[in-house]
């Protein structure tokens, strides 16, 4: 083992090494990182909220020495056991004793205790101190005070501000010494928007036509066509069904079909036909509580009940339906109000004012559905428990038009239904489900915002609630969204966490603009994704200078735009479309693509339909990839090693992540090299030159024109192939072998592999699954 | 930090540092992972360095024989000749205890006690018993610490499980073997940290789910790696048809000049990562086949597993891939046989599968040992949670079924700082309730990380405002196992 201990020794000395840096990073930053006015929210709140809270903070049950510091009451209080002496006094750092205790040398005294691997760095320290100096001022938690409008900045009009994101971003910008990018390329541009509004890569006509398209306001046009392009709602449908745990199977162990995918349809088309985001949440928390809901309405309600179901014979139906509720519950507050809620489950939330009981106030909005724990019988594949909805084929001809059903039956969905009156519901000690306690009414959490006598005590009360103007976060958090999707980072960087422990905005003013403005213009979706890629900080080039890197090195003043590896979903349509193989239809049931053998037969318990993996054929094998199946228990493997989302349980932002075995999905998979075969075929027999062929290669995969240099590197790698394969046609024949699209004759296998062999090249580069 | 030192920042340390300081590329995953959790700065920091061992471990690497569906302790190592005498007589209340029972049993007017079919002795130094469907693992008794107070709180498989493998029964938290990753990182350069067999057996079978060996929120580089005993060990490992070594060694030259240009042109130092997997990707294309090519194994590595190793897709085959993929420095092995839910015909059911295991797993920690691996090798052999001492349906004079029983159950561990030859804590003698030295599945993993040379109350990370462990809020380590 003399190799292994070599590699610790070498790993240790990384460490080592990374350590220094770490701690030269530190005390480079310790000066700037006290600030002259110290801010509750910003600098103290997140220091006291991940070292004290858990023991001095909201939950009652676990607090110590019975002394709080998340109010100003627990903070200010004279001490039991001394009451000359005070946890603070404004003002006076050195008569406070949570000062001494920080700063205590003493192992028994010091806090936070040496036990608890928390602990203050010195700048910590600092803020601390020159907090309580400067008196010790208390705020509300950022987030949940309502966000206003603030003056929009001026900024020098050289920077070309386009809108009130650039006033805002470029102001910021300037305060840290930073300037923005040129814009980017036109052809790169076109590329990014593309990407982000369809999910497809422009064509060369699309190409074309804005690079010739000298008018001031051809960006503009590019976009508002984007927008009206029938894949919008299919792009923006890919981040929602991660956040609503879309799935095609029940997910546990035994892992049957379910039939879920109309709803997937009417994401797509609620975003195709801009919904305002008020009805987006309304219809998908509340539909069958409007009043006559349509079948439309019931059918968004679906979003409830994506979680997973058992069909694990012998559970107890009682902890398992209290599951579902758990995960509606949850779902609901990381979605729509990104709080954390599930930590109260058990006991009172250790940083944010959420307490068991306001937690089971929520649970009681989801805790009516006459449901059962246990689904249906295995072997007859159940669509699911009651309530659900046939949806008819005369449906589909009238109200359901949007509907891609293709078999001539009806389709089973599931949908919320309330019986009211059905349980009551209770706290559940620890959250297990057989210690019930007190009852509790519907309610929210007050220090959010009071859930007051106005709103029903239903889901539909719910919905208003948080879509009133004054409700701290629904706005903030889906422009926050909204906006990670577009830049790959938040403005408030924890997407899915706008609590105490959740990181603060980077651009406040600008989150609270954009969340107002989004709320006055009627929560119109479209028009805030057009904001932001009409704005200069969004059309800014993606080179970066060390200069840059060494101001900002997590880029959150955004002075470059970001280099971005697609999702999973979008690489995989990116090579179809390109390579003129995607089959455009929008909406339908799930298929089930390419895959490795075994992926399912492997982990199966061997019952239902879903045992065995029976691949599509046809047009079916050219869907865009969130059409893929999802099996819960064994989901598609390549979508996995590209960080998708394994659908059990509500997720809002996913890694991206770099690792071996995505060079092995794209470099190796039939997908992919079917396509790289298709468009070498077609190329092979258009009648242009060699170099033609191998520019427009590049220009479909690449979105853009090779430089010269590249033009001759592609070349030359075209003739070493070419001579590979005409001196091995056995090779060239296999090659050319791959996937089930029909064999397109061509005069030269030798070329054509050759063709294949630099499509498949270009598919693999680092700036083809950049968007 | 000035220009140049952020370049080695950048760049270097991903690259040139690695390298020439002869750890290879391989590790640039783990560069990477340490990089963007340490240097950055990031806020999902663990409280240790990442990477080492926090103190001096007492095993390297694990491998763990799940046994999927939960086999018997009254079957397997916790002998109760009381159940044998009261065969038939209904389990008094002041055992049961009101536990709690599935949805299987709970509308069963009576429980009836059920005697073991199998012959139990007792074997070795330290006497253990175990029963007679298990020759060779009773040979080596001697190297096993069985525990036969293991309880649980789950009481349905999917649950149970998850559980087992990821400290929580539901959600999506990173598996014990992506938590081993993330804080050990990787042996060797050019496998993953993490690998998972899967096997069969002719047992009624529970499935396997993805999520068992899932990264959950850390990053997916410490996600298991399925391997297969078949024609492409590895998920898309296989170059296409028609394509050489040749061609995609120039397919890699071609794409890091293409990519190179890139880093030119935006100096994003995620393209020279990207160029490392690449090259990482392309010597697992050899090191995988070779690895997995089970047909050099010497007559007598075969006779130790049995012949059953030299069929793809065994327990017997994965037991001797595993060894192979361990001592190639894969940190954790993962296996699962499915097919111990024995709620009836448990007597047949009980035989087949002990005929597909007992022989390899034996044969495991014998050839561990003989390679002189076993003190550095935990092995792990066991499932999510017990079964009932009284009977599933009838009894009848041939057959029988137990239900599942969180409350006690028997597994076993040998190698990297287990005390061998010890038998660890007791059971009464209906073999319903722990009387002494229980072990909770927190306690299992505080222990296991304690034998990696892991705090388990240190090693967390950060995800939505909290801070995640394995044990979770518990788990006490267990002195009496260790050596």
């Amino acid at each position: 083992m003399i190799k292994s201990r070599l590699f610790s020794i070498g790993i240790a000395l990384v460490c080592l090494l990374v350590i220094a840096f770490y701690f030269l990073n530190t005390t480079n930053n310790t000066v700037k990182e006290v600030p002259d006015v110290v801010d509750f929210n910003f600098h103290v709140r997140p220091i006291l909220s991940d070292r004290c809270f858990k023991c001095h903070g909201p939950d009652a049950n676990k607090r110590e020495a019975n002394l709080r510091l998340d109010t100003e009451e627990g903070a200010f209080a004279a001490l039991k056991e001394d009451p000359s002496k005070h946890v603070i006094i404004p003002g006076d750092p050195m008569q406070s004793v949570l000062f001494a205790r920080i700063i205590s040398n003493d192992t028994a005294e010091v806090m936070p205790p040496p036990s608890s691997n928390l602990a203050l760095t010195k700048t910590e320290i600092e803020i601390i101190k020159k907090w309580i100096s400067q008196g010790a001022v208390y705020k509300k938690h950022w987030s949940f005070i309502a966000p206003q409008k603030s003056k929009v900045p001026n900024v020098d009009n050289d920077l070309n501000p386009k809108n009130a994101i650039d006033n805002f971003v470029f102001t910021k910008m300037k305060e840290v010494g930073l300037a923005p990018n040129q814009p980017a390329e036109k052809e790169a541009l076109l590329k990014r928007v593309s990407m982000d509004i369809t999910g497809l890569p422009p064509s060369i006509e699309l190409q074309n036509k804005f690079l010739n398209d000298a008018s001031p306001n051809a960006y503009e046009k590019v976009v508002d066509e984007l927008l009206s392009n029938k894949h919008y709602g299919e792009k923006m449908a890919i981040a929602w069904m991660d956040v609503a745990r879309y799935a095609d199977s029940h997910g546990y162990q035994d892992d049957g079909y379910r039939t879920m995918w109309p709803w997937r349809d009417w994401v797509i088309h609620a975003f195709n036909q801009n919904y305002p985001y008020s009805n987006f949440l309304t219809w998908q928390l509340a539909g069958d509580l409007l009043k006559a809901p349509t079948k439309e309405q019931l059918l968004a309600t679906g979003f409830n009940r994506n979680h997973k179901i058992t069909q694990e014979g012998g559970i107890i139906d009682e902890e398992y339906r209290i599951e579902y509720v758990t995960d509606r519950t949850n779902t609901f507050g990381k979605a729509f109000m990104a709080i954390t809620l599930e930590c109260s489950k058990c006991h009172d939330h250790k940083y944010d004012p959420v307490s068991q009981k306001d937690y089971y106030s929520m649970f009681a909005f989801f805790d009516k559905v006459p449901e059962k724990g246990l689904v249906g019988d295995i072997q007859l594949a159940s669509p699911g428990d009651p309530p659900n909805m046939q949806i008819t084929s005369e449906d589909v001809n009238s109200i359901l038009k949007f509907i891609n059903k293709k078999e001539e039956g009806d389709v089973t969905v599931m949908i919320m239904r309330d019986s009211f009156n059905i349980r009551p519901t209770r706290v559940l000690k620890r959250g297990v489900y057989d210690q019930p306690a007190d009852t509790v009414e519907m309610s929210t959490p007050a220090a959010i915002m009071p859930f007051n006598s106005k709103y029903e005590k239903n889901r539909l009360g719910l919905a208003k609630w948080m879509l009133a103007p004054e409700n701290p976060l629904t706005a903030r958090v889906f422009v926050n969204r909204i906006w990670n999707e577009f830049f790959g980072r938040g403005l408030v960087k924890t997407v899915g966490d706008f609590g105490m422990q959740g990181e603060l905005p980077s651009h406040p003013e600008l989150l609270d603009w954009l969340a107002v403005d989004f709320r006055e213009n009627n929560w119109n979706i479209k028009r805030l994704v057009k904001l932001i890629v009409t704005s200069t900080t969004y059309k800014q080039s993606a080179s970066r200078t060390p200069k840059k890197i060494q101001t900002d090195p997590d880029n959150k003043y955004y002075s470059y735009f970001p280099r971005l590896r697609m999702s999973a979903e979008l690489q995989r349509d990116l090579i179809l479309s390109s390579s003129g193989i995607l089959n455009k239809e929008v909406g339908g049931p799930s298929v089930k693509p390419y895959q490795p053998k075994g992926v399912w037969e492997s982990t199966t318990s061997g019952r239902g339909e879903l045992a065995r993996y029976v691949q599509d054929n046809g047009d079916k094998l050219y869907r865009r990839g969130l059409y893929n199946f999802i099996k819960r228990t064994a989901p598609p493997p390549a979508l996995l090693i590209m960080d998708a989302s394994n659908r059990d349980q509500c997720e809002v932002t996913r890694l991206r992540t770099n690792t071996p075995l995505q060079a092995l999905v794209l470099m190796n998979d039939p997908q992919v090299l079917e396509a790289a075969r298709v468009l070498a075929q077609n190329t092979a027999n258009e009648k242009i030159s060699e170099d033609q062929k191998l520019e427009k290669l590049f220009r479909l995969i690449l979105c853009r024109t090779p430089s010269e240099k590249e033009l001759k590197m592609l070349r030359a790698y075209f003739d070493k192939e070419k001579i590979r394969f005409k001196n091995n046609k056995q090779n060239a024949n296999a090659f050319l072998q791959a996937g089930e699209y029909p064999q397109i004759k061509t005069k030269e296998i030798g070329e054509t592999a050759a063709l294949m062999q630099v499509n498949q090249m270009l598919f693999n580069l680092d700036e083809t699954t950049i968007k | 930090m000035d220009t140049q030192e952020k370049r080695f920042r950048l760049n270097v340390t991903r690259r040139h540092f690695l390298t020439k300081a002869g750890l290879g590329i391989g590790s640039a995953a783990l560069g990477s992972m340490l990089f963007k959790d340490q240097l950055f700065g990031s806020t999902e920091t663990s409280a240790i360095p990442l990477g080492v061992a926090q103190f001096a471990p007492k095993a390297k690497r694990i491998i763990y024989l799940f046994q999927n569906g939960a086999p018997s302790q009254l079957e397997t190592f916790d002998y109760k000749p009381l159940l044998t005498k009261m065969h038939g007589e209904e389990l008094p209340e002041s055992i049961r205890k009101g536990q709690r029972l599935t949805g299987m049993t709970s509308n069963q007017e009576s429980f009836p006690l059920v005697g073991s079919t199998f012959n139990f002795s007792q074997y070795g130094q330290s006497g253990a018993w175990v029963s007679e469907l298990f020759p060779n693992m009773a040979s080596i008794v001697d190297e096993m610490c069985i525990i036969k107070s293991m309880h649980t709180e789950a009481i349905n498989h999917d649950p149970a499980l998850t559980f087992f493998q990821t400290g929580a029964q539901q959600g999506n938290r990173p598996s014990m073997g992506a938590w081993m990753s993330y804080g050990l990182g990787s042996e060797n350069s050019n496998l993953p940290s993490f690998t998972v067999l899967l096997s069969r057996g002719r047992g009624n079978g529970q499935g396997v789910y993805s999520k068992l060996w899932t990264n959950g929120f850390l990053d997916s580089v410490h996600q298991g790696v399925v391997f297969s005993s078949g024609e492409d060990p590895v998920l898309y490992l296989k170059n296409p048809e028609g394509h050489d070594k040749a061609s995609r060694r120039d397919m890699l030259d071609q794409l890091a000049q293409f990519n190179a240009q890139s880093f030119e042109n935006f100096g994003d130092p995620e393209i020279n990562t990207r160029i490392q997997q690449y090259e990482m990707s392309y010597r697992m294309q050899s090191a995988v086949p070779e690895l997995t090519d089970l047909s050099k194994e010497s007559d007598n590595t075969i006779k130790l597993y049995g012949p059953e190793c030299l069929v793809p897709g065994t327990y017997a085959a994965n037991c001797l891939l595993a060894r192979k993929l361990s001592e190639s420095g894969v940190r954790f092995v993962q296996l699962y046989h499915q097919g111990w839910d024995t709620h009836g015909n448990l007597a047949s059911d009980m035989r087949m599968q002990a005929e597909d295991v007992d022989r390899a797993s034996a044969g495991l920690i014998k050839d561990l040992k003989q390679r002189g691996l076993l003190d550095e090798t935990l092995v792990i052999w066991g499932g999510e949670f017990g079964r009932t001492n009284y009977c599933q349906g009838k009894i009848d004079a041939e057959n029988y079924g137990r239900d599942h029983h969180p409350k006690c159950f028997s597994i076993w561990m040998a190698g990297g700082g287990i005390k061998p030859g010890t038998v660890y804590g007791e059971t009464d003698e209906f073999g319903y309730n722990i009387t002494k030295d229980p072990v909770s599945v927190n306690d299992f993993h505080a222990t296991v990380l304690h034998l990696m040379g892991i705090n388990h109350e240190q090693l967390t990370y950060k995800h939505l405002g909290r801070r995640y462990r394995l044990t979770d809020v518990a788990g006490q380590i267990v002195n009496g196992i260790i050596v």
